[in-house]
């Protein structure tokens, strides 16, 4: 539920806002729904990682991933795998803390 | 403890979005960059491109844009005003960032999007008044209405496009350094067109050679530095007398020599800076009309230098390449005349020695008076948020880009720096000659829109149906001979510049005899046909040569011809010098290895094909030898070198030099010890051959992004040297191949390294270099109408103006 709650919200979000806008939405999310820190962190990493993940993955395809090779090598990891995992890590890591910030915030009224 | 852990997880959170949200130096703000929803994953996708209408606000009719299959725009405008606006949103579409950032070069403003790393840059182009310059140029451009007028609506077109950009639309580079596009102005294009006389004019010899004056005297600079090289082939041919009363030229004042001077040498004139362009009369084609080329040479980059544009309205049709961010047609052809252009690079940056009052630096001395100096405080913005203020000093001649060393003065001394005379100083509107040349339609209309032409002097070679000319046309000082051969004394009013060679009176051919005009940047014009000093060292004589020589044997050609030749690869610098220098090499000494090297080089036919190991051997061993030979007498940190030319002439005639010796050691060195010892150093390095020894990758020629980013350049395997026709050295080659066959319906073919698209992402963006590396030319498809060929574009784009 969680998940898919920050899935679905941070999606709309990002078409439409700045990157930063997904902590929003998980910090408020979670804030919301979370009733555990793992669940909120884990929910958090999961669903941005999986948005990032996904629309990485879409335009790496369609553009035959002629920029990204050349990212890649530009930023010295020299494949467009590693960086699409560093992509996916990144936007996970910003939406686990977020969404764990909510839950902890939350719980102080708990 | 629920306390502590919460506000621990927000600030971690905010710490992390804060440091993924901002630069650090080089490195990408991460955060923005890798999110696939603004980042630069996003960037690409241009497949979809497809037929659409847009509606914006401004245009004054409906413009429609066809595509090609290069995705060119061939734009069909209803008045100039839509015409040009077009222009700059279509060039925006494609080259945005490229525009805006050879804007901030030019103006020294990397620093605002870079940081430190690009302060001295920065500084650098306040310090010799590039933003000074492009001012005083907009405001001459400004007075002429239909200049104004073109500018204003090409700049309105430019910011159609950026206004209706988001965030996530920005060019890749925008992503990655993480700023935005600020509003396109009229005087970014007089920078531009600034930024081209700096490429083009931007350099000297003069305190160099001030400096071997001081080491060697007048009569050995005289000897190794001539004004009139060697061999030459000028572009006016030999023998071809003036037809013009000459001005008196000013009396040359008694020697000067400059004090010693020990600031930051400047930007030196490179040997080989140069282009190509020729045209033949009907007499020699197949079709019965003249046939033209020009291919330009310069710095490669991506996104390409040029972008391709065709350009009609009522009163015009013209089709050619210009740099993107200024209005019109550079390089190209209308429906009656074609032109090409290639840099003169005659003298026109001069640097005066200034003697300041006192070190308040408020008086400097000049015809016997003491007269102030103006300041201007320029503010240069760092990223991150510093200004840095840097106080330029004007005279008369100009800024006073170098101040002097502060070592080399002890206290108390009068101070003494040096200002800067160069012609960018001095307004003119080139525009003007791009907007008129568009339109010419005969040769008078041509030479009429050239005068206003200033700098940087080009020679354009021009042909119509008829007719073919080539004009190294440009504003000229009138000076003495010699004068600005060294620094000039800026205190001495007869050192200042003194007039201009009237515009009629650039060195000029019409119609020639031998049935060609031709230019590769040597001199222009032999001393003894041209009443005027136009500077003492222009490109070397021997792609014109070989240019001269491929044309005079011409019969029938057609343009294949001259695209064959656009690729020549052979070279007239080891025809002169290699027989020499094998003649030398004691054959008896050699090892197994380096006798496989003599055999390479003394079967070679001169042709610097990519395939083959002699050119490379050839190469190297050309340049160890001339470091040899010259290196001691003229540290080039310090000193300049004499030319390629007089080397040649000193290795064939003069076995015996001073010059040979090396003054660093005990004995005397000879000519052949050099040769033997260079030789064998050269073929040892070869050691057994192989792949990396073709000269093709022994070259090491790169293609590089345009801000030099790692991992997004080309290695190029091709052919042709510094001086062949294809002449291709390190990253500086052909930027444009274009022939065009006149004639009633004008046909023309061209090709360029790289792509209409500036975006990394885009197949755009590098498609023809494989082409260009091959040799091969695409045909321009010139439409006579909006319904000309329609199948030959498959997208449509319909502006409309706003209601």
């Amino acid at each position: 539920m969680l998940f898919l709650l920050i899935l679905l919200l941070s999606l709309v979000a990002q078409f439409f806002l700045p990157w930063w806008s997904l902590a929003l939405v998980c910090f408020a999310v979670a804030f919301w729904k979370a009733r555990y820190g793992g669940q909120a962190f884990l929910a958090g990493f999961g669903a941005i990682g999986l948005t990032w993940l996904g629309a990485a993955l879409f335009w790496h395809v369609v553009t035959d991933g002629l920029l990204s090779h050349r990212v890649a090598a530009m930023l010295t990891v020299n494949s467009p795998w590693i960086l699409l995992v560093v992509t996916v890590v990144i936007g996970g890591v910003v939406g686990g803390l977020s969404s764990l910030s909510g839950y902890l915030v939350r719980r102080l009224w708990a | 403890m629920k306390w502590i852990k919460a506000i621990l997880a927000v600030s971690l959170t905010l710490l992390v979005i804060y440091g993924l949200n901002r630069t650090y130096g080089v490195v990408p703000a991460l955060g923005p960059f890798l999110s696939p929803y603004e980042g630069f994953w996003r960037s690409g996708a241009d497949d979809h491109f497809e037929s659409e209408e847009l509606a914006l606000d401004g245009l004054k009719a409906p413009v429609q844009v066809r595509f090609d299959s290069l995705r060119v725009p061939h734009i069909f405008a209803q008045n100039d005003h839509d015409l040009y606006y077009a222009q700059g949103y279509l060039t925006a579409k494609d080259r945005l960032w490229q525009m805006e950032f050879m804007t901030h070069a030019a103006a020294g403003r990397l620093s605002e999007i870079i940081g430190d790393r690009t302060l001295e840059m920065d500084r650098y182009q306040r310090r010799i008044g590039m933003v000074t310059a492009a001012k005083k140029s907009l405001a001459k451009m400004q007075a002429d209405p239909q200049s104004r007028a073109v500018m204003e609506a090409y700049t309105a077109g430019v910011n159609a496009y950026i206004g209706q950009l988001s965030p996530h639309e920005y060019p890749f580079e925008y992503k990655l350094l993480h700023y935005k596009p600020e509003p396109w102005t009229t005087l970014k294009i007089a920078l531009l067109l600034k930024m081209l006389a700096y490429d083009m004019t931007g350099y000297s010899d003069d305190l160099r050679m001030t400096n071997n004056l001081r080491k060697y005297g007048p009569e050995i600079t005289q000897d190794l530095f001539p004004d009139y090289p060697f061999h030459e082939e000028p572009i006016v041919p030999l023998g071809s007398k003036p037809d013009f009363t000459p001005l008196p030229v000013p009396p040359t004042p008694a020697d000067f020599m400059a004090a010693a001077a020990s600031h930051t040498l400047e930007r030196q004139k490179p040997e080989n800076l140069g282009s190509n362009n020729w045209a033949v009369t009907g007499a020699k084609t197949a079709n019965g009309y003249p046939l033209l080329a020009s291919d330009p040479h310069l710095n490669l980059s991506l996104p390409s230098i040029w972008h391709v544009v065709q350009l009609h309205a009522p009163g015009i049709n013209t089709y050619g390449v210009i740099i993107p961010g200024a209005p019109g047609v550079g390089i190209g052809f209308n429906e009656r005349i074609a032109w090409g252009m290639t840099n003169v690079g005659a003298d026109v940056l001069d640097w005066y020695q200034i003697k300041f009052k006192d070190e308040k630096r408020q008086q400097y001395w000049h015809d016997n008076q003491w007269k102030p100096v103006r300041r201007v405080v320029e503010k240069i913005n760092v990223k991150g948020g510093k200004t840095i203020l840097d106080t330029v000093l004007y005279t008369h001649h100009g800024p006073v880009a170098y101040l002097p060393h502060e070592k080399a003065f002890r206290a108390g001394s009068t101070p003494i720096g040096h200002a800067l005379r160069w012609i960018a100083h001095d307004p003119q509107n080139e525009l003007r000659t791009l907007i008129l040349v568009n339109r010419a339609a005969d040769y008078g209309q041509f030479r009429n829109a050239l005068t206003t032409w200033a700098a940087p002097a080009f020679n354009f070679v021009y042909a119509d149906s008829q007719n073919i000319a080539i004009v190294s046309n440009g504003q000229f000082p009138l000076k003495w001979p010699d004068q600005g051969k060294f620094l000039l004394d800026g205190s001495n009013p007869a050192h200042d510049w003194q007039g201009w060679i009237p515009m009629e009176q650039v060195p000029q051919v019409f119609n020639p005899k031998r049935g060609f005009v031709s230019s590769a940047n040597q001199t222009p014009v032999s001393p003894q046909d041209y009443p005027y000093y136009l500077g003492a060292s222009f490109a070397g004589y021997e792609r014109s040569a070989r240019i001269n020589q491929r044309l005079s044997a011409m019969t029938q050609a057609t343009p294949d011809s001259f695209r064959l030749m656009q690729t020549d690869n052979y070279s007239f610098v080891p025809q002169n010098v290699l027989p020499t220098m094998l003649k030398l090499v004691n054959q008896d000494s050699l090892s197994a290895t380096q006798k496989k090297a003599y055999l390479l080089l003394a079967s070679w036919d001169y042709r610097f094909n990519p395939d083959k190991i002699a050119p490379s051997l050839f190469e190297n061993w050309w340049q160890t030898l001339a470091r040899a030979i010259w290196s001691d007498d003229f540290p080039p940190e310090t000193y300049k070198a004499p030319a390629r030319d007089r080397l040649v002439q000193m290795i064939q005639q003069v076995p015996r030099s001073r010059w040979y010796d090396d003054v660093n050691t005990p004995q005397k060195e000879t000519l052949p010890m050099l040769v033997n010892a260079t030789f064998k150093e050269v073929a040892d390095s070869l050691g057994v051959g192989g792949e990396q020894w073709l000269w093709g990758n022994a070259r090491d020629s790169y293609i590089r992004h345009m801000a030099q980013l790692p991992g997004f350049e080309h290695q190029l395997f091709t052919g042709g040297s510094a001086n062949s026709i294809n002449a291709l050295n390190g990253s500086h080659g052909p930027s444009w191949r274009m022939v065009v066959q006149m004639g009633p319906q004008i046909q023309a073919w061209g090709v360029y390294p790289g792509g209409q698209s500036g975006n990394p992402a885009s197949r755009f963006y590098d498609n023809l270099l494989n082409d260009w590396q091959v040799g091969k030319l695409h045909p321009l498809l010139f439409l006579r109408s909006a319904n000309d060929r329609k199948e030959q574009t498959n997208v449509v784009w319909v502006m409309n103006g706003k209601k």
